[in-house]
């Protein structure tokens, strides 16, 4: 059996898992190779050389050498560690959702050049954006594109007639955008003028610019929905980081919600010894 | 694992429960067994008892969540450590951890697992409720994050702190940066990083410890 070659790749760390007491199992997103998924050894141990340069959400350069069944990291090397993305919670959050929706479309030796930059540019972008929920919005739609689920936007998805801004629906069933007569007749959400203004500006424009952009609480809301249908129906399935993006949105109400229990209960216990 | 014919199946049997734990892998398992069988039956009896007794009498601690055998566990029951502290962990083997190095004269809280938002894993599936129910009545005065620095532990520091921070108690993070013994040249962008950003006075005096 002829010998192979260990290999070299850039590549963007997507996620991790532990393996037996001082592994780890990398998966990783190389533009040339798609997935691979790489036995990472001892990065569970405090004076690993190794364990800094495969934790998820950075970019690095990686030698590879096949082991029995997977991959095994030889070297690493980080080229972007984005701290952004790991002190602040809200780009952590908006980072491992793009990070899962590659981690689940793409495939092992499937060169994947387009969404590699595509990722690259999102997770740079969300460093210092001052909107790191538009970034994911934006790199959602060419996300969709890339992945063969682009949402029609000009035309309507039943009867082919083109569309206005206003009295739309959205199907992500059928894939985008339903004219006011077949949104009439029960096909689709309500697609507000806001939002369907928004996609159409998101598609044409720079991350950069998208973010700029005023949203207000009830059209980010109906944008969320739209989008994530969409993801579901390319996926197959809801993302599973977005239930710690609900968990967060909630955090700050339980965390009001505690204090005023404990002040109940301290009122409680005083009431009581006092009698 | 493939079962050799010539293995008697009480024995493979015992190969396979060894090869079920963490960190053992077939041979391990059967060098396992095997010495199991050759020892005495009285060491045999003190596994097994060690084994169902663990099953049977450990419970969480009903304040911090940590395993015991005795509800209130003795950290939680010890009236020389501090009230106003609390420092919070993933697992039980990091209250064992912090004890070892005695530098936490507080009171523990164990979450049981962080939030690992790829693996669906959220703040409800950890002790954080148990966790809210014992601030924001005035006694605990500051709570010490002192979870994994990795994503996992980054995701459940970022959620705790939100939470927490509405509830007027002080919160902090365990510091990290450079491990001892590691080399400055290997170290990490991030590492270096935070090292450099939480790096400390050295007293001229004492020197740094």
């Amino acid at each position: 059996m002829p010998r192979i070659r260990p290999i070299r790749t850039e590549a963007i760390v997507l996620r991790q898992r532990p393996l037996g007491d001082a592994d780890r199992i990398c998966v990783l997103f190389s533009p040339n190779r798609g997935r691979i998924e790489a036995v990472a050894k001892g990065v569970r141990k405090p004076l690993s050389k190794l364990s800094g340069h495969v934790e998820p959400l950075s970019r690095g350069q990686f030698g590879l050498a096949h082991g029995r069944s997977l991959e095994v990291v030889t070297d690493a090397q980080t080229l972007d560690s984005w701290p952004a993305l790991h002190e602040d919670v809200d780009r952590m959050t908006e980072a491992l959702a793009m990070a899962e929706l590659v981690d689940r479309s793409t495939d092992f030796d499937v060169a994947s050049g387009a969404l590699y930059q595509l990722l690259r540019h999102s997770l740079d972008e969300l460093t210092t954006s001052s909107s790191p929920r538009s970034v994911r919005w934006w790199f959602v739609l060419r996300f969709l594109d890339q992945q063969g689920y682009r949402p029609e936007l000009d035309s309507c998805v039943r009867c082919r007639n083109e569309v206005g801004p206003e009295g739309n629906g959205f199907s992500a069933v059928d894939g985008g955008v339903v004219c006011p007569t077949c949104h009439g007749s029960g096909v689709g959400q309500r697609l507000s003028s806001a939002v369907f203004r928004l996609l159409r500006y998101m598609r044409r424009s720079s991350c950069e610019s998208t973010a700029q952009v005023r949203v207000d609480a009830d059209a980010s809301a109906e944008l969320e929905r739209h989008l994530r249908l969409s993801l579901e129906q390319a996926l197959d399935g809801r993302l599973r980081s977005s239930g710690f993006a609900e968990s967060l949105a909630r955090a700050e109400t339980i965390g009001r919600s505690a204090a005023s229990s404990a002040a109940e209960r301290v009122q409680e216990e005083q009431k009581h010894a006092a009698i | 694992m493939q079962r050799s014919p010539a293995t008697a199946p009480t024995i493979a049997r015992l190969i396979e429960a060894f090869h079920r734990l963490p960190g053992i892998g077939p041979k391990s398992a059967q060098r396992l067994a095997y010495h199991v069988l050759r020892a005495p039956r009285a060491e045999a009896e003190a596994l097994s008892e060690a084994l169902l007794e663990v099953k049977d009498s450990t419970r969480l601690c009903g304040i911090c969540q940590n395993i015991t055998d005795a509800d209130p566990c003795a950290v939680c029951l010890d009236p020389q450590r501090s009230d106003s502290t609390i420092c919070v962990v993933e697992e039980p083997l990091d209250v064992a951890a912090i004890e070892r190095a005695g530098v936490h004269r507080g009171r523990y809280h164990v979450l049981h697992g962080a939030i690992s938002p790829m693996d669906g894993v959220g703040p409800e599936d950890l002790k954080v409720r148990e966790l809210l129910a014992r601030l924001g009545d005035a006694t605990v005065e500051e709570v010490i994050l002192a979870m994994n620095p990795n994503l996992e532990g980054e995701a459940t520091a970022g959620y705790l702190s939100r939470v927490i921070s509405v509830m007027g108690v002080r919160i902090t993070r365990i510091a990290h940066g450079l491990p001892v013994g590691a080399d400055v040249e290997y170290a990490d962008e991030r590492t270096l990083r935070a090292a450099m950003t939480h790096r400390v006075e050295v007293d001229a005096q004492r020197g740094d410890d």
